[in-house]
């Protein structure tokens, strides 16, 4: 085995048993820093894969931004930070249930990328974020989807405005 | 092949790579090596370098208040930082009841390996730079994101309220400046066309600080606000959070995040260096790189002196003044700067590159001056509005005469 | 490009590894002299009172949220002002218009007042 792939597989496994202790973990700040660890790992997985503009924007994104979102929505909620009782009877059962349904999904994803044609080999000196900047913007490309994303992330700061005029009536 | 004199740290690296290779390392193994030996040693330097800035700044800010400064260890109290570091060094650590011990103890670490890994992809001269990240800029803003990490931890494991309350805070103003921070880094990416910090060097035959003076402007007040100093130090405000998330922290845990702070504060003067000051260029630095590295250390280095003259001048800020700054001054600024330079830079293209510098400058002059006026136009209305009542003077014949007035309205 | 990030790899283990190094050897010097009193939540000699947990307010979350949303927005913006130098007008109009699109949206939130810290 290369080193990239022991590399991965490292990587794979801290990543899966830190999402398996944020699962697990009773206190929801420890899930919160459960899944920072797992965002990492994914980080280093896009690493081992060349996609440099993934993994750094895997960071930026969701250890920085999604993440304290999730920390501060945990301080807004009650009594959050002591351990809770285990509120799901059934948690076994639906992971049994989640597990199965995963590994369809994976054997369907596999048949049906092996039926597709192989990948092309790239240069060692690609660079993939220019032809990504060009494809964003180009009317044959994603120009549409691109200015969608706009309305959409105004969507989501209007609804942000709206969340925060809703608690500020019931307190005064 | 490089000569001494011209390029020691590419000379040594050949040395290095040859004696390697002469040995019968494999040539990957050689590789990796060189890299961790390069590693420790910029690690090492960076930790160094904070020695020295706890010296001048200690010095400089004592001279701002018309005090001494260390003057006992050491000609000019220069080992008066290396004593302190022996001293904290034998300190006990205390772990208070209740914490978390390993996010306790991570914070520290993390806190310091976020400062410092901003180092790993810095060019520091024509031949000299650890990685030749093809995302360099957006590897820099993201490292920010551990740092914020570091903090939320510190602040969950110390199990105190003003740690906690603290650590939240910075939060809360850390993402806020990263917004300016990260819109007004956009543009020296379009004018260098990559997130290379090497071809942005290389791009800089002007300076985008000539060029796009205003997103500079912003860039840097956003960084003295991502460092979390004076005047954006309510983090640490010692009258309001005892001292934020680093309260229950002590020995050299303590110690490491007063270096990260140190460190960050001296790695944002690099990055600004990097992005709008033309790195590592002056003259004869392409054939002496040994002189990229020297410009580059004097251009971070009047950054620095720069962020101490702020500490030592300005009042701390109250936190709805850092939050109205930020969303309400520079957010809207940097986006609107944004547009303008989008558009102004595509129609001055082809032009001479002095009449491009001319365009942009005024451009820039006009887009400021108009925004300033729209932008503070509404707090100065609410500031004539607080002020306008005329108020009774707190006078003897007042405070007799009129009481139904005095005191009240 | 593996290489580089090799780099980056082995330089965030040593610049984690040398203040984790320096903590524990400092460990080991110093004294180990704890007691109740010394070991308590520190709040200015006051005792502690309930948890550290204190309710934070709205505000933060709606910060959080602001913040999320002009992230996403820089990330989209990145490869745009890579591919900058080669596109044609219409490409950068496009994106003059996603950012005023969003800078209306920020001057609404302003006019609502979701901007005010109070």
């Amino acid at each position: 085995m290369s080193a990239l792939q022991w590399v991965f597989l490292v990587t794979a496994l801290i990543t899966v048993s830190a999402a398996v202790m944020m699962v697990a973990s009773r206190r929801m700040m420890h899930a919160a820093l459960w899944l920072a660890v797992a965002l990492l790992g994914v980080a280093v997985v896009f690493v081992t894969l060349e996609a440099s503009f993934f993994a750094v924007v895997q960071l930026l994104v969701y250890i920085g931004s999604i993440l304290i979102i999730i920390v501060f929505a945990i301080m807004l909620t009650q009594r959050s930070t002591e351990a809770g009782p285990r509120l799901n009877p059934f948690a076994w059962g639906a992971a049994g249930v989640a597990g199965v349904v995963w590994a369809a999904l994976t054997y369907i994803f596999i048949r049906w990328l092996m039926s597709g044609t192989p990948l092309q080999e790239l240069g060692a000196s690609f660079d993939d974020v220019v032809p990504l900047g060009k494809a964003l913007v180009d009317a044959e490309g994603f120009a549409v989807p691109f200015e969608v994303a706009s309305v959409l992330l105004l969507a989501a700061l209007i609804g942000a405005v709206y969340i925060a005029f809703e608690r500020r009536g019931e307190g005064s | 092949m490089a000569v001494f004199w011209q390029d020691p740290i590419t000379f040594l690296r050949l040395w290095l790579e040859n004696l390697l290779l002469s040995w019968g390392v494999p040539a990957d193994w050689a590789l990796v090596i060189r890299f961790a030996v390069g590693a420790v040693l910029l690690v090492t330097a960076a930790l160094l370098l904070v020695i020295l800035q706890l010296w001048l700044e200690r010095k400089l800010i004592g001279r701002i208040q018309d005090r001494l400064g260390p003057n006992r260890v050491g000609p000019w109290g220069l080992l008066q930082p290396i004593a302190d570091v022996l001293k904290i060094f034998t300190k006990e650590h205390i772990t208070p009841a209740g914490a978390d011990r390993i996010p306790f103890n991570l914070a520290p670490v993390l806190s310091v390996a976020a400062a410092l890994m901003v180092w790993a992809v810095i060019p520091f001269s024509a031949t000299v730079f650890g990685a030749d990240l093809n995302v360099g800029i957006l590897y820099l803003l993201a490292v920010g994101a551990l740092g914020e990490l570091a903090i939320i931890l510190a602040g969950w494991g110390s199990n105190n309220k003003y740690a906690l309350l603290g650590a939240l805070r910075t939060v809360a103003q850390l993402i806020s400046y990263s917004v300016p921070m990260t819109l007004s880094a956009l543009v020296p990416v379009m004018f260098s066309g990559s997130l290379h910090l090497s071809v942005i060097t290389r791009a800089q035959e002007v300076w985008f600080i000539v060029l796009a003076p205003v997103p500079a402007l912003i860039f840097l007040t956003a960084s003295v606000a991502e460092v979390g100093r004076a005047p954006f130090d309510l983090p640490e405000a010692e009258s309001e959070l005892v001292a934020g998330y680093s309260v229950e922290y002590s020995g050299l845990k303590f110690g490491f995040f007063y270096v990260a702070e140190f460190l960050k504060a001296f790695t944002v003067s690099l990055i600004f260096a990097v992005l709008f000051l033309g790195g590592w260029r002056g003259p004869g630095a392409e054939s002496y790189p040994v002189l990229g590295f020297v410009y580059l250390m004097l251009k971070s280095g009047i950054v620095y002196l720069l962020m101490i003259l702020f500490r030592g001048t300005l009042p701390r800020f109250r936190i709805d003044q850092v939050m109205d700054l930020n969303w309400k001054v520079l957010t809207p600024l940097a986006l609107i700067l944004l547009m303008v330079i989008a558009l102004a830079d595509y129609f001055l293209r082809g032009t001479l590159p002095l009449v491009r510098i001319l365009g942009l400058l005024c451009i820039n002059g006009l887009a400021y001056l108009v925004l300033d006026r729209v932008l503070s136009s509404r707090e100065r209305l609410r500031r004539r509005l607080v002020a306008q009542p005329v108020r009774p003077v707190a006078r003897p014949e007042n405070l007799i005469t009129s009481s139904d007035v005095g005191g009240r309205s | 490009m593996l290489n580089a990030w090799l780099y980056i790899g082995l330089f965030t283990l040593v610049a984690a590894a040398l203040p984790a190094i320096a903590i524990f050897l400092a460990g080991l010097l110093a004294p180990k002299k704890p007691n109740p009193i010394k070991n308590a939540t520190y709040e200015c000699g006051v005792e502690t009172v309930g948890p550290a947990w204190t309710q934070l307010r709205v505000q933060y979350y709606l910060f959080a949220l602001a913040f999320l949303i002009f992230d996403v927005e820089s990330v989209l913006l990145f490869p745009w002002a890579v591919a900058y130098q080669q596109l044609p007008l219409f490409a950068i109009v496009e994106a003059v218009i996603f950012l005023a699109i969003l800078v209306g949206g920020l001057f609404y939130a302003w006019r609502k007042g979701a901007l005010n810290w109070q």
